[in-house]
């Protein structure tokens, strides 16, 4: 029998039921006394100088309360980005100033140079159009290509940056030699070229922020559409505005997904911030969807040559990967990490190579930002050597499943060191590429292939076995890579006097579940009612200073400081139960909600002890605190390391070029699974954004700098007809060794593991067809390219 | 400025438009009715779904002096009289057909106008109907299966193929 609560149990998300009523609360759903609203000014060129900006009209139109441009905050802070990366030869990255709003030059369509505030939203956008017209930007040549940008030294991003290069990094430097050396012994070498298509995040709730300020305290507010709360307050406060922190809120309500875009501290932040303050009204702003295509970063664009040394019969030697990643107009917060620490690190994937060296130069272009994106450098990394693998495999005639075997790590051998400076602590791949083997039906897919072709269609098999590092953090490891910040999370558990209880944690939920998950855990091992729990996340007023959801982190981090919490409510709720009981405190055991003196019949109820707790008649003062209320903060001591095998069948018409997934399989470990429905939830979610990915997604700038794909009529966002039901299994499970839930996350699993067995899939039809000569085709394989693949 | 008066929920309401106003803001400002989003402002993304005289539109696409004297449905008024979720409502919480909830309320609006049309649906009638409403959390995978479910059929071993 399957649990029906607590940890295991696949409890129905309590989230819903505001949700499908309509009682959620978005950012955008708060009306406020006296509020007013904002609309940006944007630039329509990609990169250009600004010579003026007249406004005199605009400020003249009706309800107009306030205009800011770029001038207005050219005394304060730049949005930073997170980690400091020093390139090969030592030298930092070069960071150049991210300013609230554009100052001197706009550096991509939708660069936003100034703001209008209006009593309403309709007089904001008419005067900012005025303004639009009222200023002159002297459009230069715009750097769209990353090869042409860092080869053309005159043409600059930033003046002050000579070859728009940020940095040339390598991981790891110091065995650059040796790993040409093997490459260079290797009996076989294959090579590919592959781009990562850059893709837009599009959570479906646009960006949102609304600033107040009270002059009568000096308090400000910001209510923003945010995966990490406690990180914008200190971005926007420490680092931008300079506002005491302490002076300072931030709330993230109901926020309607993020899948990393909303990680990031945005110029909007700051302005409702700043025009609240000088108004003294609330300031709102709500992105329409072309301003999310347009300055949302965006994830992915890199170009990458993966070469890899083999023996003739397919062990791999030696890995050498040289990339091209753009990162955009500037440096977004996390953007920096994003191609090399959560990319570099993750190229020895779940095999056993001696060998590997990575090589990234980050490039800026006239185009928006580029930063973590679902997955965020895991997925190219994966994508790059599952390609690669595959194309061993017909060079040389082997068999791809047997090749993944022969070079997977084997479960003797964890804890295992891997030469891209990962330690992985545990995991069996072999057993979830044997649950995929059987959960795919391999053995029958000749069969099923035969029926395809019946039906005119090439059907074709991909596989891709994966491995991520999770739940980011440890602050001692990304600090010795170059964070800025600490990546711990911290939790509250407040026992209320009527035994009820509140959690307070740093992690957000923006479509996760944690309010239900939470619950369960907390329940489970308070032995109470899930209902007895709430957990309150999102403001920065109520929960302690944790860094919020984003790098499957939220469970193995935020709730492992949870986990700890409650252990030191039970521990405290000893030292109570001893007093009342009149027993020693180490008599005292606590099991299913139960206090009990060893031996005796002698108990306490959870609800009498928290009773106690806040009515301490009679307590030992100087020995027993009154209250039952806890913190924890923890930084973990290792990355977590889910990996999985995955399995997708597609049909190819070979007509049309049309590539439609007909199965996908996912044979997934993610340690301990607290609710199977919300894990196979977010596999199928990650599994739909990576087939987008694979054969729809693309973003297109032209020479120029404009954004062909801005709009939902241009950009193909996956719809439903173009998926198919996933089929998801999480038994395989090595549990993590390093949290005591252990858990290693499920979030990005699915976008990461997808795209390389979708385009494995589409190239194994094209040969089984007869169309040998298609070596690769680059994501989004849209039917366009196949059928110039197949006919080129 | 315009006045305009519909049925709202069951529930006659009016107020002052300008000629330009949405029937979705008048709906979220106007009658403080936030269930209906906006997340596209082009007819693409299905968000803002509501019923207008039974029919499904888009919300953010219509004037809402164009209403006029029109019946219009919202997520608000999709539950029973008693506050509870409604079949189609507790199909999606049965079935985890939601996360972040953006899209939710008109995906919901959208297939309860597909299951009055056609109360028994295939996996391809769902997949089709809603391919007006997009969803960036579920890959679609739970969303097809609440509203099969809520046509009463068995769902329990749906997976590909």
């Amino acid at each position: 029998m399957p649990k029906d609560h607590g940890i295991g149990a696949s409890t129905k998300r309590r989230e819903d039921i505001r949700f499908l009523t309509g009682r959620g609360v978005y950012t955008d759903d708060m009306a406020l006394h006296g509020q007013t609203a904002a609309v940006f000014v944007r630039s329509n060129v990609a990169h250009g100088r600004i010579k003026s900006i007249d406004t005199a009209k605009a400020a003249a139109m009706p309800g107009v309360l306030a205009i800011f441009t770029g001038e207005d905050f050219k005394d304060v802070g730049g949005n930073p980005a997170g980690w400091l990366i020093n390139s090969r030869d030592g030298t930092p990255m070069r960071e150049p100033k991210r300013p609230v709003l554009a100052h001197g030059k706009v550096r991509h369509v939708g660069d936003a140079y100034a703001a209008v505030i209006a009593e309403t939203y309709s007089q904001a956008r008419d005067a900012a159009e005025q303004l639009a017209e009222d200023s002159v930007i002297e459009e230069l040549p715009a750097i769209v290509d990353m090869k042409a940008a860092v080869a053309d030294a005159s043409n600059r991003v930033h003046d002050e940056i000579p070859d728009n290069v940020c940095f040339d990094w390598g991981w790891i430097e110091d065995n650059r030699a040796a790993v040409d050396a093997a490459m260079k012994a290797a009996p076989h070498v294959v090579t590919l070229n592959l781009v990562n298509n850059r893709l837009i995040p599009n959570a479906m709730e646009p960006r949102a922020s609304i600033g107040e300020y009270n002059p009568g305290t000096g308090d400000y507010k910001l209510t923003t559409t945010s995966q990490n709360p406690h990180l914008t307050r200190l971005l926007v406060a420490a680092f931008v505005l300079g506002i005491p922190e302490n002076k300072l809120t931030v709330v993230a309500p109901d926020v309607g997904g993020g899948f990393g875009s909303k990680i990031y501290h945005y110029g909007e932040e700051a302005l409702v911030l700043a025009a609240a303050k000088r108004l003294g009204r609330p300031v709102r702003w709500t992105a329409e969807r072309s301003e999310s295509f347009l300055t949302d970063a965006h994830g992915r664009d890199h170009v990458t040559k993966i070469e890899l040394g083999c023996t003739k019969d397919g062990e791999i030697l030696a890995i050498r990967t040289e990339t091209l990643a753009n990162v955009g107009a500037y440096l977004s917060n996390f953007s920096t990490a994003t191609p090399t620490f959560l990319h570099g690190t993750l190229m020895s994937g779940p095999y056993k190579v001696p060998h590997v060296y990575v090589n990234v130069k980050t490039v800026f272009t006239n185009t928006a930002p580029v930063d973590a994106y679902r997955g965020a450098g895991r997925p190219e990394a994966t994508y790059s050597l599952e390609r690669v693998i595959d194309q061993m495999c017909r060079e040389l005639g082997l068999d791809p499943f047997e090749v993944r075997r022969k070079n997977l790590l084997t479960p003797d051998q964890f804890p295992y060191q891997s030469p891209v400076g990962l330690l992985y602590d545990t995991g069996n791949y072999q057993a979830t590429l044997d649950k995929a083997v059987q959960m795919a039906d391999v053995a029958g897919f000749e069969k099923r292939a035969a029926e395809s072709k019946a039906r005119g269609k090439l059907r074709g098999m991909g596989l891709s076995t994966w491995i991520e590092a999770c739940g980011i953090a440890p602050s001692n490891l990304v600090g010795i890579l170059g964070s800025r910040v600490g990546l711990f999370d911290a939790a509250t558990v407040r026992v209320n006097a009527t035994g009820n209880i509140s959690v307070m944690v740093g992690a957000h939920s923006h479509g996760q579940g944690h309010e239900t998950v939470f619950a369960q855990i907390v329940a489970e091992k308070l032995g109470i009612p899930e209902s007895s729990v709430d957990i309150v996340h999102g403001d920065t007023s109520k929960i302690p200073f944790g860094m919020g959801s984003y790098g499957s982190r939220s469970l193995a981090v935020c709730g492992t400081a949870m986990t700890k919490a409650v252990d030191k409510i039970i521990a405290k709720g000893k030292k109570i139960a001893a007093h009342m009981l009149e027993a020693s405190e180490g008599d005292i055991s606590f099991e299913d909600g139960k206090f009990s003196v060893a031996g005796t019949d002698k108990a306490k109820t959870f609800g009498e002890i928290a009773f106690s707790a806040y009515v301490p008649h009679n307590y030992p003062l100087e020995t027993l605190e009154p209250g039952l209320e806890e913190t924890a903060f923890y930084d973990p001591a290792n990355f977590t390391y889910p990996a999985g095998a995955y399995i997708c069948e597609v049909e190819v018409d070979e007509g049309t070029g049309k590539v439609d997934v007909v199965a996908f399989h996912c044979a997934d470990d993610f340690g301990n699974v607290m609710n199977p429905m919300i894990v196979e939830g977010q596999v199928h979610g990650g599994v739909g954004q990576g087939i987008g990915q694979a054969l729809m997604e693309f973003t297109t700038y032209d020479e120029t700098g404009q954004l062909l794909t801005g709009s939902y009529m241009d950009y193909p966002m996956p719809r439903a007809e173009d998926v198919p039901f996933y089929n998801v299994d999480y038994s395989c499970q090595t549990p993590c060794t390093h949290n005591p839930l252990g858990v290693k996350g499920c979030g990005e699993a699915g976008a990461i593991g997808s795209p390389p067995a979708v385009v494995n899939a589409v190239i194994d039809a094209l040969h089984r067809g007869g169309h040998t000569h298609v070596k690769h085709i680059d994501m989004p394989v849209s039917p366009s390219r196949v059928w110039s693949a197949i006919n080129g | 400025m315009t006045k305009v008066s519909m049925t709202v929920n069951g529930k006659a309401v009016s107020g002052e438009v300008e000629g330009r106003t949405l029937l979705s803001s008048f709906l979220r400002e106007g009658l403080g009715l936030t269930g209906t989003h906006v997340g596209c402002d082009t007819s693409q993304c299905g968000a803002c779904v509501v019923h207008v005289d039974g029919q499904p539109v888009k919300s953010c696409t219509v004037f809402a002096a164009d209403v006029e004297g029109a019946a219009v449905k919202t997520i608000e008024g999709m539950a029973n009289a008693d506050g509870s979720l409604g079949v189609l409502q507790q199909s999606f919480q049965d079935h985890h057909g939601l996360q972040c909830g953006f899209c939710t309320p008109g995906m919901v609006m959208s297939a309860a106008a597909l299951l009055a049309e056609n109360p028994r649906p295939t996996e391809q009638d769902v997949r089709h109907y809603l391919d007006g409403n997009i969803c960036r959390c579920t890959g679609y995978h739970n969303i097809v299966k609440s509203v099969m479910a809520a046509s009463g059929q068995d769902v329990s071993a749906l997976a590909a193929e």
